[in-house]
């Protein structure tokens, strides 16, 4: 298996621009195809299928890369098999894991959702309703100036704090809303609190918001095994805390290792391996991409 | 869930949830439930011990709310922010969430037109649950009592409903899925018949639009 990447950075200060993410995306394609082959020691007349990442993401980026699967497996005449991105941080991580049943913890920019097996599909038990933990972080860092992804920066400041300022802790059910810790970490700094202590308290109540929303789940679900995956599954003051609810009841936690936690080819590859065992190929004419495709739609017939 | 065999085993622990443990005891010879907000190790003392505080008195007020629209809810009879406890009425029966494996489909069908009334007559009082999952509706021969408002709210908000539908939907999409399309019908139409139309609407609106939110977000 090989896993090469090319991954666009945004000025500091600013956030994804879905243009230019995507100009990057056909720059770099060619060569990061190139090279995953050769990493891989294998030539493009031995591929047997293509996998292709139909969504969740930003339409112009998915095309990108939509584009490159379907002229690939025209010209090699090899199957197309469609692949949702969040399903492959899920099977990557059972895979490199071994976890067996796990409640799965999926976070990064683009997803906070608390999911676990069930009748042949991956079922919601919680999620944000509005932004995600990853957009908490960058657009707090944004707005400070400081480059995405902003995590470890934030974290390393929060290692400075001094006291805990109050914010918004706010739990719905199993579910989590950030906007309002935003808004309020946005406006304690302005009003003159420490960078410092707003990172601290920020990132404590984020976490603590995620860990509880996970604990009620697990409670709801009975599972035994806690699966923590996704770009902020690297945030130590996260795993922390979702291993002290894993000791409460008694369950295990597994955490996604680094690079497998972020997005990445690998995950779309295996994801597809799996799919395509089941046969689930899809023509060209088909594989229109699906920005908004969510997990819960997504049938699995692979496992059980 | 309930193994209480005498009066010589109280008080006892007859269940553990996320967030409280829960007694079975005597208090002033009746019997009651102590619900005990336990700490928190994932959370820093601060943090931990004031919403712990907060939840405890703040479900008794939403309790008594609840009561005054004659919907059927445990009677507090003691609260106690400091170490985090409420004593309230013993409610026997099982959760619906266990309960709905057990009984026939027009059994489960009369359940949820039964939820869809009390959700509404709450929702109509300036009442959201903030919880509503399966787990927090106790079934007692057929009648149903709403429980654990710590996360409740005095709300006249769109929002707030429509987050309370969107729980519900999801707690039986995800664990009773075979039941879940024709049984949140079966609740919706009787949340809206008894809440009005044009303001249900509204509501079911809003549930699907919060949903929409929290999927995919496209970082701007």
């Amino acid at each position: 298996m090989s896993d090469v990447r090319d991954v666009h950075i945004s000025p500091a200060g600013s956030g994804i621009h879905p243009r230019e993410a995507a100009e990057h995306h056909s720059e770099v394609a060619a060569r990061v195809v190139g090279d995953s082959l050769k990493q891989a020691g294998i030539l493009a007349d031995n591929l047997d299928v293509i996998a292709i990442a139909l969504g969740p993401g930003l339409g112009p980026c998915l095309r990108v890369g939509a584009t490159v699967a379907r002229s690939l497996s025209s010209y090699l005449r090899i199957p197309l098999v469609p692949v949702n991105h969040a399903i492959g941080h899920i099977e990557i991580g059972i895979l490199t894991t071994r976890a067996s049943d796990p409640l799965v913890v999926l976070v990064s920019g683009g997803h906070t959702a608390i999911t676990a097996f069930s009748g042949g599909r991956w079922r919601i038990f919680g999620e944000t309703e509005d932004i995600t933990i990853g957009n908490l972080y960058d657009m707090f860092a944004r707005e400070i100036k400081l480059p995405s992804p902003a995590g470890p920066q934030i974290e390393g400041l929060a290692r400075k704090a001094s006291k805990f300022v109050t914010l918004p802790y706010v739990v719905k059910g199993n579910d989590v809303s950030y906007s309002g810790l935003l808004t309020a970490s946005l406006a304690r700094l302005s009003a003159g609190d420490r960078l410092e202590d707003i990172c601290y308290s920020m990132q404590e109540v984020a976490c603590s918001m995620l860990a509880e929303a996970v604990e009620r789940s697990l409670a709801y679900t009975g599972k035994k095994e806690i699966l923590v995956t996704g770009g902020v599954a690297a945030n130590k003051s996260l795993q922390e805390k979702l291993e002290k609810v894993a000791e409460i009841h008694n369950a295990t936690t597994y955490t996604v290792k680094p690079p497998l936690t972020g997005d990445n080819g690998a995950q779309i590859a295996w994801t597809g391996v799996l799919s395509m065992q089941a046969g689930l190929t899809t023509l060209v004419q088909n594989s229109r991409v699906k920005p908004k495709w969510r997990l819960e739609d997504v049938d699995i017939p692979w496992r059980s | 869930m309930l193994t209480f065999h005498g009066e010589a085993d109280l008080p006892i622990l007859i269940y553990t949830g996320a967030e409280a443990a829960i007694y079975l005891e005597r208090w002033f010879g009746e019997l009651a439930i102590r619900k005990h907000r336990v700490a928190k190790p994932y959370r820093i003392a601060e943090l931990d011990q004031s919403i712990r505080q907060y939840r405890t008195s703040h479900e008794a007020t939403i309790l008594r709310e609840v009561r005054k629209l004659s919907v059927p809810a445990p009677t507090i009879l003691h609260v106690d922010p400091d170490s985090s406890t409420l004593i309230m009425d013993y409610v026997k029966g099982i959760t619906l969430k266990e309960e709905l494996e057990s009984i026939s489909k027009s059994e489960r069908r009369s359940r949820f037109s039964m939820l869809g009334a009390c959700l509404a007559s709450m929702h109509k009082g300036g009442i959201v649950h903030g919880d509503m999952t399966l787990s927090n509706v106790i079934s007692q021969d057929g009648r149903l009592w709403m429980i654990d408002f710590g996360l409740g709210n005095l709300s006249t908000e769109v929002e707030d409903m429509g987050v309370d539908l969107l729980l519900l939907n999801r707690s039986l999409r995800s664990t009773h899925f075979k039941f879940h399309s024709d049984l949140f019908r079966v609740f919706i139409t009787s949340y809206l018949s008894t809440i009005g139309s044009k303001r249900g609407l509204e509501i079911v609106e809003k549930m699907k639009e919060v949903e929409r939110r929290g999927r995919y977000f496209e970082r701007g």
